[in-house]
């Protein structure tokens, strides 16, 4: 599919001499004048959309992987509250979530006099920790219902057959369930991160300065409207063509479950 | 089968809705108000009626000026793109006449004035000078002349841009910024009620007309002098017969409007 | 003493909350109709646009497929929030232009409309590639039998594929219609009154945020657990006389 004779069918190469037509159109007609002004503020935006992306899936599949664990084999007083969580994260829109958690916490700062005053106060006042645990919160949500499907996913021979050796259960846990497991989501896993990719410029409406912030900057002090968007556009999907070429790569290195 | 039968019924809705899109061309003057609530401007009550008092001088200056006019909340970042891709034909949101935005619409004669002015809490000792604010965290509105300002003046603070004014009052409230620059007649507002107990308005910021504009009037898209010139009529009309005073002492003590 | 404050914070809720005003509970309703409305809208033009793309995916010629390829590839990277502010500001402008130039009067687009239309070409990509999924699993002798009896295209689609490719979409459809309805809330961006936007107006006039966002939270929470029961019956009901699929995996 992806080798470079199939780009070179007639019908794709008229589309790519059309493609190329359409950005040098955009190139030449639309207003551009202010990329240079706002390019230092943008790596700033991009460098926030990116540390905000792979530090809360990190944690969120982190905490996704105890989640799945308690569905999956927990017993019944682990299990109800890990569905539960995972229910409420899938069933409710992120951006209420954020606002609840920024506005919503905000809101009762003034009862407790206490809290300003405490070692936290300088983190609380900033507008990221929230979007980090918002965000890492709804991550581990979805994919804490994936892990559990993975988790019951392993063949029950490996584990009973490590039982027999007589592993201990922790070893059990880390040498054969978590890396079956986790091989198994990988596929997913890359689809899931870009959909937490997507979900990354909803901080913006609590004022951290990601990418999407510094186009809606630039929108706002020049009142030019599409490019800015336009470009955005851009750099998100370039973001999910490197997430996705990553995971393919980490994908490949992986022994393949099937064969 | 059933998706069939919804397939049916979801064309006939949309059917249905594109023709009531097409009826409601008996063009009536959409006014385009922020959507997020101003007060004591302009803010939906509980009932989802638009109450304040632009509203109400929007209603008296269409009454004056023969328009029939329908009020159509937008979202404030947005207004102004908006307005250039018709989904409203004026703006009347307490907007500044600035040169900046001249560039992209045109303004009506201004129908109030209100400088602007730096609140903060009544423990900070600071005023509204550059100097003062140095270190300190100032929060803004988007797309307002005090984003403007406080982003030419206020180099040496940290600003953090809120979608609405509310928000950046909320935080305040809560601590987590130490001022904010606003208008002084919706702060006088904001610091007159509970959650604006703890602030107090340190005084107003040093006058750069062509940043902070000559007053507040209905934005139209360029070129479109009917309503434009309608407009002016109708304001001209309530100035001259008392209708707007009546209407600023129903909400203020002193008048809001100098020539 | 705690309980007794619980029951006073409490009943302070109720009171914001009624239907009536001056609760805001009315309020609340009305934003939730008007997502419902847009979701369901919007859920309705996916599958539309899903079912023509999945067709147009599997039987289309070759830059009809290239074309439908950059679609679902470019709507399923960029953030819904950047999409809905292109298609809403871009696409209704476009519109209005087009019509001016064609000599119509321009046309007046509701929120509701435009909202159903961004979200519908959302949606679309999202749809396209579930029934393309499922179109595929039907077993192709099926569709060569309806074929060889000389059934024209479009009932072999109404009688054959669309019946049999049902159970298969279904788990994704239903998953859909979860982010169809989540996906209202960005909307509040933009301004229009939905749930969210309702919620925030309510809150900030009131300064009872915690109690809004849960109650709305609530109200979501609500619409996804209902609509779970109705996709589960609609599978149960377009599963029926298939062997269960428990035990072996696909």
């Amino acid at each position: 599919m992806t080798s470079l004779k199939s780009l070179f069918v007639p019908h794709r190469i008229v589309m790519m001499i059309l493609f190329a037509a359409l950005v040098v159109w955009c190139a030449l007609s639309l207003r551009w004048d202010w990329i240079p002004q706002y390019a230092p503020l943008a790596a700033e935006g991009l460098w926030t959309t990116v540390w905000i992306l792979v530090v809360t899936s990190i944690l969120g599949f982190a905490l996704a992987v105890p989640l799945g664990l308690a569905q999956a084999i927990g017993p019944w007083y682990l299990a109800a509250p890990a569905r539960l969580f995972c229910t409420i994260i899938r069933g409710t829109p992120l951006l209420l979530q954020i606002w609840l958690l920024y506005y919503g916490l905000g809101s009762l700062f003034p009862q407790f006099p206490w809290i300003r005053s405490s070692e936290l106060w300088p983190y609380l006042r900033q507008a990221w920790p929230y979007a980090v645990l918002a965000l890492t919160l709804s991550y581990a949500g979805y994919e804490g219902e994936v892990m559990r499907g993975a988790f019951s996913g392993v063949a029950k021979g490996q584990l009973e057959a490590a039982k027999s050796f007589g592993m201990p259960r922790m070893t059990m846990f880390r040498c054969i369930w978590l890396p079956q497991a986790v091989r198994n989501v990988l596929p997913t896993l890359g689809g899931e991160t870009i959909l937490q990719l997507k979900a990354t410029p909803l901080v913006a409406t609590i004022t951290v300065l990601d990418i999407y912030a510094v186009s809606s900057r630039v929108r706002s002090d020049t009142f030019i409207v599409y490019e800015p968007l336009l470009l955005l556009a851009l750099v998100y999907m370039a973001i999910a063509g490197v997430i996705t070429l990553g995971f393919r790569w980490f994908e490949n290195k992986v022994p393949s479950a099937q064969r | 089968m059933a998706l069939q039968k919804t397939i049916r019924k979801t064309l006939l809705t949309t059917v249905a809705l594109a023709a009531t899109a097409v009826m409601a061309q008996a063009e009536p003057v959409k006014i385009g108000v922020a959507a997020e609530p101003y007060p004591p401007f302009a803010s939906l009550d509980s009932s989802g009626t638009w109450v304040g008092w632009e509203i109400d001088v929007i209603n008296a200056v269409c009454a004056a000026a023969e328009l029939e006019c329908v009020i159509t909340p937008v979202a404030w970042d947005g207004i102004i793109p908006s307005l250039t891709g018709q989904q409203i034909d004026a703006i009347m949101a307490s907007m500044s006449i600035t040169e900046e935005r001249l560039k992209t619409i045109d303004f009506s004669d201004p129908y109030y004035n209100t400088p602007a002015v730096i609140v903060a809490d009544k423990s900070m000792d600071i005023d509204a000078t550059p100097a003062s604010l140095e270190g300190k965290i100032v929060g803004i509105q988007a797309s307002t002349i005090h984003q403007a300002y406080a982003q030419k003046y206020f180099t040496g603070a940290e600003l953090r841009v809120y979608q609405t004014q509310d928000e950046a009052n909320q935080d305040l409230f809560a601590g987590r910024i130490d001022a904010t620059q606003a208008d002084s007649i919706a702060m006088a507002d904001f610091v007159g009620s509970d959650a604006g107990a703890c602030c107090e308005i340190k005084g107003a910021v040093a006058n750069d007309e062509a940043i902070l504009g000559k007053g507040v009037g209905a934005g139209v898209r360029k070129g479109e002098t009917d309503i434009l010139e309608a407009l002016n009529k109708g304001i001209a009309m309530i100035l001259a017969d008392g209708t707007h005073a009546e209407i600023t002492s129903k909400y203020f003590t002193t008048s809001i409007y100098s020539e | 003493m705690t309980n007794v404050l619980e029951l006073l914070g409490l009943a302070e809720s109720a009171e914001l909350l009624a239907l009536s005003p001056p609760g805001w509970g009315g309020n609340l309703l009305r934003g939730l109709l008007n997502s419902l409305q847009i979701a369901f809208g919007a859920f309705g033009m996916g599958l539309i646009i899903g079912l023509f793309g999945a067709y147009g995916k599997l039987y289309g010629g070759p830059v009809l497929r290239d074309l439908l390829a950059i679609y679902t590839t470019v709507i399923r990277a960029v953030p819904e929030l950047v999409l809905i502010l292109i298609l809403y500001y871009v696409g209704t402008d476009l519109i209005n232009k087009a019509a001016t130039a064609m000599g119509y009067d321009r046309v007046e687009i509701s929120g509701i409309v435009a909202g159903i239309w961004v979200l519908g070409i959302v949606q679309g990509a999202y749809a396209t590639e579930v029934l393309r999924g499922a179109i595929k699993a039907v077993p192709p002798g099926q569709i060569e039998a309806a074929r060889a009896y000389g059934m024209p295209a479009f009932m072999t689609m109404r009688r054959v594929t669309i019946p049999a490719m049902m159970s298969f979409a279904t788990p994704g459809l239903a998953n859909l219609w979860l982010i169809a309805t989540k996906d209202t809330a960005l909307l509040a961006i933009v301004g229009f009154a939905e749930l969210t936007l309702e919620t925030r107006q309510a809150a900030s006039s009131t300064r009872a945020y915690f109690t809004f966002f849960l109650a709305a939270g609530a109200l979501y929470l609500l619409v996804t657990l209902f609509s779970g029961l109705i996709f589960g019956w609609i599978e149960r009901w377009a599963r029926r006389g298939q062997p269960s699929l428990k035990g072996g995996q696909p």
